[in-house]
């Protein structure tokens, strides 16, 4: 395995002041510079510390269950018909997806900047029901905003919240979705931040939160890169992964990055195809703009208004994405593509029947693309999808498509 | 000198704190905002804030987030808002406007296009609220080349030494954020902003304004006294949320307006000399 240096520390030159190019940044109010800064410092500061990184270290495999394994998925690739599909099993971690490799991270560090309450935001509740978890498991007071149309569609997850002792907050403005559940858990950190720390589920917001993020996502590639390593002897020909705000695909592409002949893929919510309008695609359809904190790629009007994203899994149904993603595209060291509502929802069916694997709708686009990856790339080749999280949030939705009401 | 300038020193001279109603633009309709910034002026107003609504306003409470939803509903664009004050002006040359508003609406329209379009128009300023100075810089040399001021924001926690940077490409004047919040919070406390304010003064000649939860006469009646304006936003929206359909809309805006405009001048010792 890397050693903790390597898995935390390699910040590159890019992003160091917050921006990517001409992308990230700060746009935010006076009132949250000040706490940007403090994070900032704090961040930084705990970089430095070997104490940090241990506590880190052991709540990853303690709590959270890290390393999670490299699987092959043998029938799959004997179906996609190509190169060997391996999956990075994020699904296994703690509450079942990636999002708790951050909230852990953050929680350690929010106690060690005395703030002794917790907030985030949410879209299908799984960074919810993570912030929840570490919460808990700290004993941090936690408020989760979410979109009142979010609330509905994912009561399930809004209950778990309250089993794990989190006050869940509806909220009815705009479009009642995740951007304004983001939003508001802006405009509560404002009000309070003397005592609260504000954990954002991905790689977007204002400077630190997008290389925070990255950097507490990044043991997923570096643990990657070690198995497969050790597995084919050799590097993969290409990693892919879905990409909504962007924290598990920026999290398992990273430690790639300088390997330039490993194709980074980010596969983005084509929601009813490009054409329809009803998307959720920012970095395939979208232009750059401000939003939330950041500049980065964004779906608005001419006139600079966010505009309604359409996915069938909540978790990518955001107009914007973080804004290293942007970076990345305009550079060209990832490619980012997409896939439709009806081509995720094949996935997930034929990924369940062929390896007893029901994974998230989010994961279901990557899982999608990567079969037709691994078509082109042919039988010499491997490919490495970020299995981000596990479907069982998804049944009720996936059902409904069938006409079944669970 | 700018229009703004040029207001605070008649202030100043007149023994005055300026009032600063804000309205969102287009709310309930780009021309009633044309009626409604005549009714603020009629009421006592010496400076009018327009905001340009955003579909995201993550700096404001819900008062006005409803606003900029009506008025985006109303068809409300940034061209149609140049128009309003075009229309303004034709019959007021002299109140200055400042738009407020996000920095999306600048990027989608192009920093140059949009400043060269308000400068045309005939606004006077800009606050843009998520654009601190640091993320700033295109749009201070459009604003520049154009004569706008652009003001910034300083904030309850804002250090000295960042205040100083601020004020350094601050123009017209400096608006204090009077809480930790959003826009119509309702945590007022006038000596602890007496002290915000007179912190400021330590490191600018600018003006300082005083907004975020001033919700009432009272209210702006007490920060009156300590500040060179006062700014009065989501209490008149809200008036306009409740009665936007009313005909007599423009004259209890009027009204309200200059309810606060007297209880603002019964405080200030200055009175007219």
């Amino acid at each position: 395995m890397a050693t903790k240096a390597e898995q935390y520390g390699g910040d590159p030159a890019v992003g160091q002041d917050g921006h990517f190019g001409r992308f990230g940044g700060r746009f935010v109010s006076e009132t949250l510079v000040g706490p940007l800064e403090e994070l900032a410092e704090a961040y930084a500061e705990a970089r430095r510390d070997p104490a940090f990184q241990a506590e880190l270290d052991r709540e990853l495999r303690d709590f959270v269950g890290r390393p999670t394994p490299l699987y092959l998925a043998e029938r799959l690739t004997a179906g996609a018909g190509g190169a060997r599909i391996y999956f990075k099993r994020e699904d296994l971690a703690h509450t079942g997806a990636h999002k708790v490799n951050n909230t852990v991270g953050q929680a350690v560090l929010a106690a060690r900047m005395g703030k002794t309450r917790i907030i985030a935001e949410t879209g299908a509740g799984q960074h919810g029901v993570a912030t929840a978890t570490v919460a808990a498991r700290m004993g941090l007071e936690c408020v989760v905003y979410m979109g009142a149309d979010d609330v509905r569609r994912q009561a399930a997850n809004v209950y778990r919240m309250r089993l794990l002792g989190a006050e869940g907050r509806a909220v009815d403005a705009g479009t009642r979705t995740l951007k304004d559940a983001m939003n508001e858990a802006m405009r509560d950190w404002v009000a309070n931040i003397d005592n609260t720390f504000y954990i954002i589920g991905t790689v977007a917001g204002p400077h630190p939160y997008p290389t925070l993020v990255r950097d507490l996502q990044r043991v997923i590639g570096v643990e990657t890169r070690a198995q497969i390593l050790e597995r084919e002897g050799r590097l993969p020909d290409a990693v892919v992964a879905c990409v909504g705000g962007g924290s598990n695909a920026l999290g398992i592409f990273h430690p790639f990055l300088d390997d330039a002949g490993v194709r980074l893929v980010g596969v983005e919510a084509g929601g009813e195809g490009l054409a329809s309008g009803r998307h959720a695609a920012p970095l395939n359809a979208g232009r750059p703009g401000v939003l939330h904190g950041a500049r980065s790629y964004l779906m608005e009007s001419d006139e600079g208004q966010i505009i309604g994203t359409h996915s069938i899994s909540a978790g990518l149904d955001y107009p914007g994405v973080g804004p290293e993603h942007a970076w990345l595209k305009d550079t060209g060291r990832a490619e980012y593509v997409t896939v439709t509502d009806a081509g995720a929802l094949a996935a997930f069916h034929r990924l369940s029947r062929t390896e007893g694997i029901l994974p998230a709708l989010e994961t279901s686009h990557a899982v999608a693309h990567a079969e037709c990856l691994a078509a082109e790339l042919g039988p010499d080749a491997t490919v490495v999808v970020n299995l981000s999280g596990r479907g069982d949030k998804d049944i009720a939705t996936v059902a409904a498509q069938e006409g079944i009401e669970l | 000198m700018s229009r703004i300038t040029e207001r605070f020193r008649a202030c100043r001279s007149a023994g005055r704190t300026a009032l600063i109603p804000y309205i969102t633009g287009g709310d309930p309709s780009p021309e009633e905002t044309v009626r409604l910034m005549h009714a603020l002026v009629a009421g006592g107003a010496d400076i009018i804030e327009v905001g340009v609504p955003f579909s995201d306003p993550m700096a404001d409470g819900p008062v006005i987030q409803a606003a900029c939803a009506r008025a985006l509903a109303a068809g409300t664009t940034p061209a149609r808002l140049f128009e309003v004050v075009r229309r303004f002006r034709e019959d007021d040359p002299d109140t200055p406007v400042v738009f407020m508003g996000y920095a999306n609406i600048l990027e989608a329209a192009g920093y140059a296009a949009f400043v060269r379009d308000a400068a045309a128009a005939g606004v006077d300023g800009l606050l843009t609220v998520d654009l601190p100075p640091e993320e700033a810089g295109e749009l201070a040399d459009e604003a520049q080349a154009q004569g706008l001021d652009l003001i910034y924001l300083a904030a309850p926690n804002t250090s000295t030494a960042r205040l100083e940077r601020v004020c350094a490409v601050a123009g017209g004047f400096l608006y204090a954020v009077a809480l930790k919040g959003v826009t119509g919070s309702a945590d007022l406390d006038a000596g602890r902003v007496e002290q915000q304010v007179a912190g400021i003064r330590r490191v600018t000649d600018l003006p300082v304004a005083v907004g975020f939860g001033v919700r009432d006469p009272q209210s702006a009646a007490a920060l009156a006294p300590c500040a060179d304006g006062v700014i009065v936003g989501s209490a008149l929206v809200r008036m306009i949320g409740e009665h936007g359909a009313a005909p007599d809309l423009p004259e209890r805006l009027r009204d309200a307006v200059r309810a606060l405009r007297r209880a603002m001048d019964e405080t200030t010792t200055g009175g007219d000399s």
